[in-house]
């Protein structure tokens, strides 16, 4: 076989000025263009509302503090949750999902490459916008700048009576804008991963990968459209005079609590299935062996996808909707966790008697799936309403879905930032570096979200601004701030080796992993055709096959 | 390895996959049903709770003429598409005029009935929560109508200007799709707003 791929001639891209790169790249429908857009502007968020969870956590550090002032407290976490779900995780997620999608499924790109681009400049708009407002919220009452309504914007407190100025505007359009984003890639999967598949790669031959993807695809489909429904509805609310969160006119806030968490709860799963996504690639690899039940965890999933579109009304138990609205939600959540346990041990199960390599991605993936497990085991615990009753709204319900969102998803996806930049780069990471982030990072998780569940026990409420010393709080707050500073140099090693590598790092060849899935059969970088002739698979593992003739999957 | 991946030469596999266009519509279908429904379950739970009049016992009259209008535009876009497909051009052309006429005639009723509820009826979005509920629903079914008409447009400027040939079929199919919707929608808002809202 050959070792390069085909040179089109006129190609030398160093070689030309930076002007004619950039705008390659501004008008570029590659899905690997566009795939690193989005995770480089999901990285620059994750600095940005990474800053503002610091600021939050030094505000609380003790009792009493005046770090900032109150309201900059609120549009703080209001803008870190904001930021942290419609900014970084879901960009970053879309991201690996277009760079990597049509590789593993031996496409040349996504279904539609125009709107794919449109969807890119959808989402960095809408982050854009949601951050204008910081010099363009003012509005004519110079009252608020950046959002300060919490990333639920409860009503009535979005009502022009309570909002003055457009702060809540600018969250509003900033999250419309990018959920127009997010429904055009989530449209973009579906049609890539049931049209575009290479021959021979029939849906039971598909990388879980792109199984667990495309339901997740389908879910921001059947979720992100609710949101943006209740989002005309607020704007209609406060542009045009209407009533839907009115109270006062016979409208019901408890309307907008349904709505948003229709879209709310799925939306851990829109989150969370991309990570289950990048386990299932890394722990077969790195355990040398087969992924354990396939069929199930495919199963599994569409399972928790259907699942999933009915739990949302676990986030208001304490709103009091009734015994038998709270009886079905409890149920409901509790057979949740069922096919997702089935996950965890499917996972245990392809590592047990494998050959384990302890490589920076396989120590991600092992962490996130004990991390994973307790995440889940707090939720089963918040999701029992009478306990939900006591710890609503507490520290408690913070650390749980930092559990999920950091200890669960964040570790997943640094897991495939080691596993995949090999591909993306051509260039192999730093181990020791890359050792050095997990373990400052896995100190750093504990100390904060470990510790953070203690004072929400004690009855710490969430989003106050500061708290009166001896309630037993104040050494539980100390230590979750001192734990940011270890995830705060996690980032800055995990940046620092990325960056480092990237310009001097060593050349990797095609497959540094030994690994199975199309997308190490081509170049690192793949060229921009990806494939020079479209593969034909016979089996889910077609680079073992290729590897092994003798003994085909 | 290399760029070249993995080729199997000895036999080419019988493969087949759906058309992306229609997948992608359907997808979008998926997306804005969601929407709707919000909008729908809004409007259900909101029927009766407006705290002032008037209600729509007051003022709504079924747009009888107009809604078969625009379901028989449903089967007029049915007859261009097949025409197309067929290879008559002239045929699709004169099908596809129809299904436009009828869609503005459609929204020529939306905005009559509008007309008379703001100026005579005194009905605003902000009157009360059957207004907000009203205008939001139909005023968003009335958007995908003129998004409709918009792209139907832009196939009839291609038509006239005698770009569309038959193997575009495919491309006026999906495109038929989303027209197809439009029209299921408004049984639903139809329903909703004129039979259970009344």
């Amino acid at each position: 076989m050959s070792t390069d791929a085909i040179a089109l001639p006129g190609t030398g891209l160093a070689s030309r000025p930076i002007v004619v790169r950039l705008h390659e790249w501004v008008t570029t429908v590659d899905h690997k263009r566009l795939g690193i857009l989005y995770i480089i502007y999901a990285l620059v968020f994750l600095l940005i509302a990474g800053i503002e969870a610091i600021v939050i956590r030094i505000q609380l550090i003790r009792p009493h503090n005046d770090f900032v002032s109150p309201q900059v407290f609120n549009r703080m976490f209001t803008m870190h949750g904001t930021t942290m779900i419609f900014f970084v995780v879901m960009p970053v997620l879309f991201g690996f999902a277009n760079y990597l999608l049509p590789l593993m499924i031996g496409a040349r790109d996504m279904a539609f490459p125009r709107l794919n681009a449109f969807s890119f400049w959808m989402t960095a708009f809408g982050g854009l916008l949601l951050y204008f407002s910081l010099v363009g919220a003012n509005g004519l009452y110079g009252a608020g700048n950046a959002p300060d309504v919490g990333w639920f914007a409860y009503a009535p407190l979005t009502s022009q009576t309570f909002s003055l100025g457009h702060s809540t505007d600018f969250w509003i359009l900033g999250i419309l804008v990018s959920g127009f984003g997010s429904i055009g890639v989530a449209i973009n999967i579906v049609s890539t991963v049931i049209c575009m598949r290479c021959p021979g790669m029939t849906l039971a031959k598909m990388p879980l990968f792109a199984w667990l993807n495309f339901v997740m695809a389908g879910l921001v489909i059947l979720a992100v459209s609710p949101l943006t429904a209740a989002q005309i509805m607020l704007l209609v609310d406060r542009y045009l005079g209407g009533h839907f969160f009115d109270t006062q006119a016979g409208g019901s806030a408890v309307m907008w609590m349904h709505f948003f968490w229709i879209f709310g709860h799925p939306e851990v799963y829109v989150l969370v299935l991309p990570a289950f996504a990048f386990v299932s690639e890394i722990v077969p690899v790195f355990s040398r062996k087969p992924i354990f039940g396939y069929s199930v965890m495919v199963g599994a999933t569409v399972a928790i996808g259907f699942i999933s579109m009915s739990v949302w009304a676990h986030h208001m138990f304490t709103v009091g909707m009734g015994a038998n609205a709270n009886t079905f939600f409890v149920l409901s959540t509790m057979a949740i966790a069922v096919p997702t346990g089935i996950k965890i041990f499917n996972w245990l199960a392809t590592m047990w008697g494998g050959k384990i390599d302890f490589k920076t991605p396989m120590l991600f993936c092992i962490a996130f799936l004990f991390q994973f497990l307790v995440a889940g085991l707090t939720g089963v615990m918040l999701g029992t309403a009478p306990f939900n009753w006591h710890l609503g709204n507490s520290y408690f319900v913070v650390a749980h879905f930092h559990y999920v969102i950091v200890g669960g998803i964040l570790f997943a996806l640094f897991g495939a930032f080691y596993y995949w930049f090999p591909k993306m780069s051509g260039k192999m990471y730093n181990e020791t570096l890359g050792k050095l982030h997990f373990w400052l990072f896995f100190i750093g998780f504990h100390l904060t979200f470990d510790f953070m569940h203690i004072p929400g026990l004690l009855g710490m409420p969430r989003r106050i601004y500061t708290y009166e010393p001896g309630r037993g709080w104040d050494t539980w707050n100390l230590i979750v701030t001192i734990g940011v500073f270890f995830q705060a140099a996690g980032i800055l090693v995990f940046l620092g080796n990325f960056i480092w590598s990237y310009f001097r790092g060593e050349s990797v060849g095609s497959d540094p992993w030994d690994a199975w899935t199309l997308e190490w059969s081509t170049n690192s970088p793949p060229p921009v055709y990806n494939f020079a002739t479209i593969p034909e698979v016979k089996s889910r593992r077609p680079l073992w096959d290729l590897k092994h003739p003798d003994d085909p999957d | 390895m290399n760029a070249t991946a993995i080729t199997v030469t000895e036999h080419r596999i019988e493969w087949d996959r759906p058309d992306r266009g229609r997948v992608g519509m359907f997808s979008l279908i998926g997306a804005e049903s969601a929407i709707f429904t919000i909008f729908v379950v809004a409007y259900l739970f909101y029927i009766g709770k407006s705290l002032t009049g008037p209600t729509p016992k007051d003022v709504l009259s079924v747009p009888v003429f107009y809604t078969i209008c625009l379901l028989s535009s449903s089967l007029t876009i049915h007859l261009a598409a097949k025409s197309l497909r067929r290879g008559s051009v002239g045929t699709f052309g004169a099908w596809w005029f129809a299904t436009i006429a009828l869609g503005a005639t459609f929204l020529y009723g939306t905005a009559t009935e509008w007309h008379r509820l703001i100026y005579q009826e005194g009905l605003t979005i902000s009157t009360n929560l059957f207004g907000t509920t009203y205008y939001s629903l139909v005023g968003l079914h009335g958007f995908h109508v003129i998004v409709g008409l918009l792209a139907l447009s832009i196939v009839m400027t291609f038509f006239l200007m005698g770009k569309v040939k038959s193997e575009h079929a495919e491309r006026v199919d999906v495109l038929s799709l989303y027209w197809h919707f439009v029209d299921a929608v408004w049984v639903v808002v139809f329903t909703v707003v004129y039979v259970l809202g009344r």
